[in-house]
């Protein structure tokens, strides 16, 4: 084949042309492929709110919950133990929980609730997603709170994670509002209602 | 001519069968002095043929799905006839191929077969690798037992280090805000659809790259470079029959282990497979004590022994990341470990031990002495690899002999 009489510049401009057009057609045909693997529209409705009575729920006692399928731990503290939580600063990774995506803008930075005594969080270490054990402060000598048993991560009792263990964040609070004194209501946000 | 030449003959005129039967078998010419350590190449096929299988089998009687998965395993243990030895052929064939391939690697690492011109065979095989991995970490969720799923859990968190995005990344992989059935079900379609047709492509091209410029073998020369008249090297026997035939004696010495795992001690004692995987998947029950199956216990080890989670996935990343430089680290002479200086031999000792102790620690529970040791063995792992230009250069290599010894 000769190539006499080829315009180099045109054919150049056609490759690219095609190359461009069809790297866009690739990516629209990705979406489907990629859009297909997001939480589908039953486990989305599987994601319904959980209401959580607290009038059964004695001092320093812990409730789990499930919601969204995860474990959702609701303990009510003693006047003592949140005193105890605004002195511990230097034990902890971010006392004043100034990563902002592992909590509600309408919880306190230092104990992480909204009514001082309840304590709302999502069980799941943040490390590496397992489920960590709840310690009263009469039982261990840390000052209770939540200790993951996979990698030893250590959690006090507003859920801020201590200094020297595997994960860097503190737990979750989840969305969460009280209905009345006695029922909290998890996933919807305060003032959300 | 014969009635079987004559076909012979029909079928070469359309189809290169002759031909690409003597250029991969019959007339490769592949160094006489192959050892024992060449068994496990050819091992590496033999169980990826028993993966696929027998993997094809169990899919005749397992349901992927939430509620059916652990029940449908139980059943082809149970009542299947044979079951059991299909399901034990393959989650002990699991162990096995990483068992060949780690000694697979190692061959290439003491032999050089890694270095020039057999870059993209070692690269072709550190994918092979990888893609293994994955298939491994699949497929141990689909018996849904309590530690298929939080294993599952650990690993697809690791992607929640990610800045920013880890959070819709883990939910978009699990495809639901916890692991639940659709994460099994997308996890089974890669586990027999995806991942064994990429596996297969990359065998193929790994032993496309290794036929085209020859196997290494223990001297760590080449034999192309003593040709006789007809262009054949002085120090090649044709593959087939000669390493066919030993091959076969590494099958049988292999099949011969392989069958008393699988017969007397299929879960060998919680190795193989791990004691909470014989309770039900159950999301908000962390077994006591998480811990992978053996053989990604050593990068496991480097992921906590990094106190801090986004450098940890980073570390354990790395990990597996610098084996894919090693043609481009080791600076040495000489390619084998024979002609190699004494200290090789030390660096290449205690790098065996760094991945053993790695390996242990990652099946125990964390004490502070167990990190600290973890910690002093990934500083050697990195060391190993990240020195590698300078010590390898380092020493008086012994004299290189012109033709293979044997």
């Amino acid at each position: 084949m000769s190539n006499e009489g080829v315009d180099n510049g045109k054919r150049r401009f056609l490759t690219l042309a095609t190359t461009a057009v069809g790297a866009v057609g690739a990516g629209f045909i990705a979406v489907p492929f990629l859009g297909s693997w997001k939480p589908s529209a039953k486990a989305q409705a599987a994601g319904a709110p959980v209401e959580v009575p607290l009038n059964k729920l004695a001092e320093g006692q812990m409730v789990k919950v499930e919601w969204r399928g995860k474990p959702v731990f609701v303990v009510k503290r003693s006047s003592a133990v949140i005193d105890s939580l605004k002195n511990t600063a230097q034990q902890l990774k971010d006392p004043q929980s100034e990563n902002a995506e592992q909590q509600p803008e309408y919880v306190d930075t230092v104990i992480r609730s909204i009514r001082p005594d309840v304590l709302v969080l999502v069980g799941i270490c943040t490390h590496l997603g397992c489920v960590p054990q709840h310690k009263k402060e009469t039982e261990v000598e840390w000052g209770g709170g939540f200790f993951c048993p996979c990698h030893g991560s250590r959690f006090d009792l507003a859920g801020r994670v201590f200094s020297g263990v595997p994960a860097s964040k503190n737990l979750e609070v989840p969305p969460y509002s009280y209905i009345n004194d006695d029922n909290i209501l998890i996933g919807v946000d305060e003032g959300a209602a | 001519m014969t009635k079987m030449a004559q076909l012979m003959q029909w079928v070469d005129e359309r189809f290169p069968a002759t031909k690409v039967w003597n250029e991969h078998i019959a007339e490769y010419y592949a160094p006489k002095n192959f050892n024992f350590w060449y068994f496990f190449g050819s091992l590496a096929l033999l169980v990826l043929v028993n993966q696929i299988l027998t993997g094809i089998w169990l899919t005749m009687n397992y349901t992927p799905s939430g509620e059916e998965a652990y029940r449908s395993v139980e059943f082809i243990m149970r009542d299947v006839d044979w079951g059991w030895l299909l399901r034990y052929m393959h989650s002990t064939g699991a162990s096995a191929f990483f068992v060949v391939i780690y000694l697979h690697m190692f061959r290439g690492l003491i032999y050089g077969s890694f270095r020039k011109p057999r870059e993209l065979v070692w690269l072709f095989g550190m994918i092979i690798f990888v893609l293994l991995m994955a298939e491994a970490f699949m497929g141990y969720l689909l018996p849904w037992g309590n530690m298929s799923y939080w294993g599952a859990q650990v690993i697809i968190n690791l992607f929640s280090a990610v800045p920013y995005y880890g959070a819709d990344i883990t939910e978009w992989i699990r495809g639901d805000f916890i692991i639940s059935g659709a994460t099994l079900n997308r996890f089974f379609a890669l586990h027999v659809v995806a991942l064994p047709m990429a596996l297969l492509l990359m065998v193929f091209l790994h032993l496309v790259a290794l036929h085209k410029v020859g196997s290494n073998n223990p001297d760590g020369i080449e034999i192309k470079k003593y040709k006789d008249e007809n262009g054949i090297p002085l120090d090649g026997i044709p593959f087939h029959p000669y390493y066919t035939v030993k091959d076969i004696v590494g099958v049988a010495g292999f099949l011969f282990i392989f069958c008393l795992i699988i017969f007397f001690a299929p879960e060998m004692n919680g190795f193989f497979l791990e004691p909470p995987n014989f309770t039900p998947a159950d999301p908000l029950k962390t077994p006591a004590h998480i811990a992978p199956v053996w053989y990604f216990t050593p990068f496991y080890s480097v992921l906590r022994a990094v106190p801090d989670q986004q450098l940890g996935v980073i570390a354990m990343a790395a990990s597996l990341i610098i084996l894919f430089f090693l043609p481009w680290l080791d600076r040495s002479k000489v390619k084998s470990i024979r002609y190699k200086h004494w200290s090789f031999k030390l660096w290449l000792a205690l790098f065996v031990v760094a991945f053993v102790i790695l390996g242990y620690l990652g099946m125990k529970g964390p004490t502070p002495m167990r990190t600290l040791v973890a910690q002093i063995a990934t500083v050697y792992y990195f060391a190993f690899f990240l020195l590698m230009p300078w010590w390898s250069r380092w020493g008086a290599t012994k004299p290189v002999p012109e033709r293979v010894t044997h």
